[in-house]
């Protein structure tokens, strides 16, 4: 995998990348667990955090130089033993998800002195590790029960998370999506065992081979069916998003940027992987009435939550609601089953979780400054802390999709698989679901700059600089993202060619 | 058995008991998680859903007249140990949810004094209207 021409102890190093990717984050929770302090567990998740990002973008260069990794856990070859595989598609959602690590830690140790009483902080940190470990673990492994596992061990961690926001309803939150969640993750364990049965493999690739002359048989069909809803309540595929706006409300800031911007778009690709790669876009192609009804709920996701979130008091649930309207894009491009629609969704995996990041953590710097979680508070905010409300107006327009930001870029692509698909009436709607976003990011804009400042805005603590730097990295990156399109819609594009045209293998 | 040679279709319902157990099993648990109000109840029924897919898994391992999957010349025939070593890991993260869960419910008791979804969520949207 390595050039021969590397010194001998690197080219160990660099074999071992798709482990240390997993086992980092691992032994630093436990670490951090057992240092049971705030300070001590924010600097060991710093440093795991910021190692992540390097190991994952070692991988992606490694992967555009030589093509796929693929890494025997264990020394256990595949497709007996677990499989670790990288390629084009899960490099660039390992860089994403370790680099929005990265930024909430390094934007955390403040908001979370602020929000989480000293005992439970050394905990908040070994959970965030734990978190991260599972949702790179399930976007690395390449065996089917393998991504059970981490898809649990990374929704504990967020159960736990989630139930230590400040707010008594966080509590009643973590344990809905609990239920919720381990439902979704049966279902797909149960769909994987029907698949284990009749092919003998929990290897992915192995497994795309095995299933192809049993493509037609009712448990292969079933095992899709079971897989399909399990991870659409893990995704919170509108109607299954129930668990989500409340979570995401009463979450700690960082908690709430974190997830946004990762687990439910890791989910997203673990149902890309078993729809392109382990069964094949013919399937899918094959049955035109269930690809339908898919693209019909990622309309309605689109739309109601939209709708909703116009009228939410809490600007936490009102990004919520966003968030799973922003699902339904997604969701409509993976499924509009060509290059473009495929390009398009995965570019505003990339795109949403930048911009949902932004916001959420422009809400933290706000929450932090301020306590105010209520849109109505939030008049003059404009004036009082022109930065961090500048910070959410970007990303805000990005959420728009206003040209010149990253959002306008994969809803462009977005358009442009919807008219291959030959789709009109999802031009519309993707441009309907757009104005909509104008009106409840019009609405924070209009409170926060043409209303005279409320008390609880008048005088703001200053918000810290570690916090508004990362807000602005990620506020800079909305627009950035908008002109140079190489990272956010390139790498996808070369993904969508890779999963529609080869299966698993690439 | 002649009833159920002359029955086709009951034939096959009895070859396949151990499917219809898993049916049985996981549509109990997901009646109880929608039905019932009291959360260590859903809790129950989730851990049943949870336990009819470990079936699920184990059944198909076993092979009638087979041995255990230790080498020996005198056996030919073994059942997979795969899936038991799959479900041994399920079980460990369904204790962990449920673990999970508990101490979830223990917190909620707590800070609302119940135990009932039904009146834990009442105060959860009287909260929420409060706000608005």
């Amino acid at each position: 995998m390595s050039t021969p021409a590397d010194p001998q102890p690197a080219l160990m190093l660099a074999d071992q990348l798709p482990a240390l990717l997993v086992v980092v984050p691992m032994l630093g929770a436990m670490v951090a667990s057992l240092l049971r302090n705030g300070a001590l567990g924010y600097l060991v998740s710093l440093i795991v955090s910021w190692v992540s990002p390097v190991i994952a973008l070692a991988m992606l260069w490694q992967v555009e130089a030589s093509g796929p990794i693929s890494y025997a856990m264990g020394g256990w070859a595949p497709p007996l033993g677990i499989e670790y595989r990288v390629d084009e598609a899960n490099a660039f959602l390992l860089v994403l998800i370790s680099i929005m690590a990265a930024l909430c830690i390094t934007f955390a140790p403040r908001s979370i002195a602020s929000e989480i009483p000293a005992q439970s902080r050394g905990w908040y940190y070994a959970m965030f590790l734990m978190c991260l470990c599972g949702l790179q673990g399930m976007a690395i492994t390449g065996d089917a029960f393998n991504i059970f596992v981490f898809m649990e061990i990374s929704s504990l961690a967020m159960y736990a998370l989630i139930a230590m926001g400040t707010d008594r309803r966080a509590l009643v939150a973590a344990y809905q999506y609990l239920v919720i969640g381990t439902i979704g993750a049966t279902f797909y364990v149960l769909g994987a065992g029907l698949l284990f049965t009749i092919t003998g493999t929990l290897n992915l690739v192995d497994m795309a081979d095995r299933l192809q002359p049993l493509l037609g048989t009712r448990a292969a069909l079933a095992g899709l069916a079971f897989i399909s809803v399990g991870i659409g309540l893990k995704l919170a595929l509108f109607p299954l998003h129930l668990w989500l706006p409340n979570a995401y409300a009463f979450a700690p800031s960082v908690a709430t940027a974190f997830l946004a911007s990762t687990a439910t778009k890791v989910a997203v690709y673990i149902l890309v992987r078993f729809v392109y790669s382990v069964y094949g876009v013919e399937v899918a192609e094959a049955h035109e009435i269930d690809t339908a009804i898919v693209l019909l709920l990622a309309v309605l996701a689109m739309v109601a939550p939209s709708i909703v979130a116009i009228f939410q008091a809490n600007v936490k649930r009102m990004l919520a609601y966003s968030s799973v309207a922003q699902i339904g894009y997604i969701i409509l491009g993976v499924f509009l089953l060509n290059e473009a629609g495929l390009t398009g969704g995965l570019s505003h995996l990339f795109n949403h979780a930048i911009i949902k990041g932004c916001l959420f953590l422009a809400v933290g710097c706000i929450v932090f400054s301020t306590g105010i979680t209520k849109i109505d508070q939030m008049a003059g905010l404009g004036h009082t802390m022109p930065l961090t409300m500048g910070a959410f107006v970007l990303a805000g327009l990005g959420l728009i999709g206003v040209p010149g930001t990253a959002g306008f870029v994969s809803k462009w692509y977005l358009i442009q698989g919807a008219t291959e698909a030959g789709l009109w009436w999802l031009v519309a709607a993707i441009v309907f679901a757009s104005v909509l976003a104008v009106f409840y990011v019009g609405r924070v804009v209009e409170v926060a700059w043409f209303r005279e400042p409320s008390p609880e805005a008048a005088a703001p603590r200053p918000v810290p600089v570690e916090m508004l730097a990362v807000t602005w990295i990620l506020a800079a990156l909305c627009i950035y993202f908008g002109f140079e399109t190489d990272i956010s819609a390139g790498v996808p594009a070369e993904a969508a060619r890779i999963l529609i045209g080869g299966g698993a293998d690439g | 058995m002649d009833l159920l040679e002359s029955y086709p279709l009951l034939q096959t319902i009895a070859e396949r008991y151990n499917t219809w157990a898993v049916i049985l099993l996981m549509v109990s648990g997901l009646y109880i998680v929608v039905a019932k109000s009291n959360m260590i109840k859903t809790l129950i029924g989730m851990a049943l859903f949870q336990t009819s897919v470990y079936l699920l898994y184990l059944s198909p391992g076993k092979i009638i007249g087979a041995t255990p999957p230790i080498t020996d010349t005198a056996f030919a025939v073994y059942s997979n140990p795969l899936p038991h070593v799959l479900i041994l890991t399920a079980i460990v993260v369904g204790v962990a949810t449920l673990a999970m869960g508990l101490a979830l419910i223990v917190r909620i008791n707590e800070a609302y004094g119940s135990i009932e979804e039904d009146e834990v969520v009442d105060l959860v949207d009287r909260q929420d209207k409060a706000e608005e």
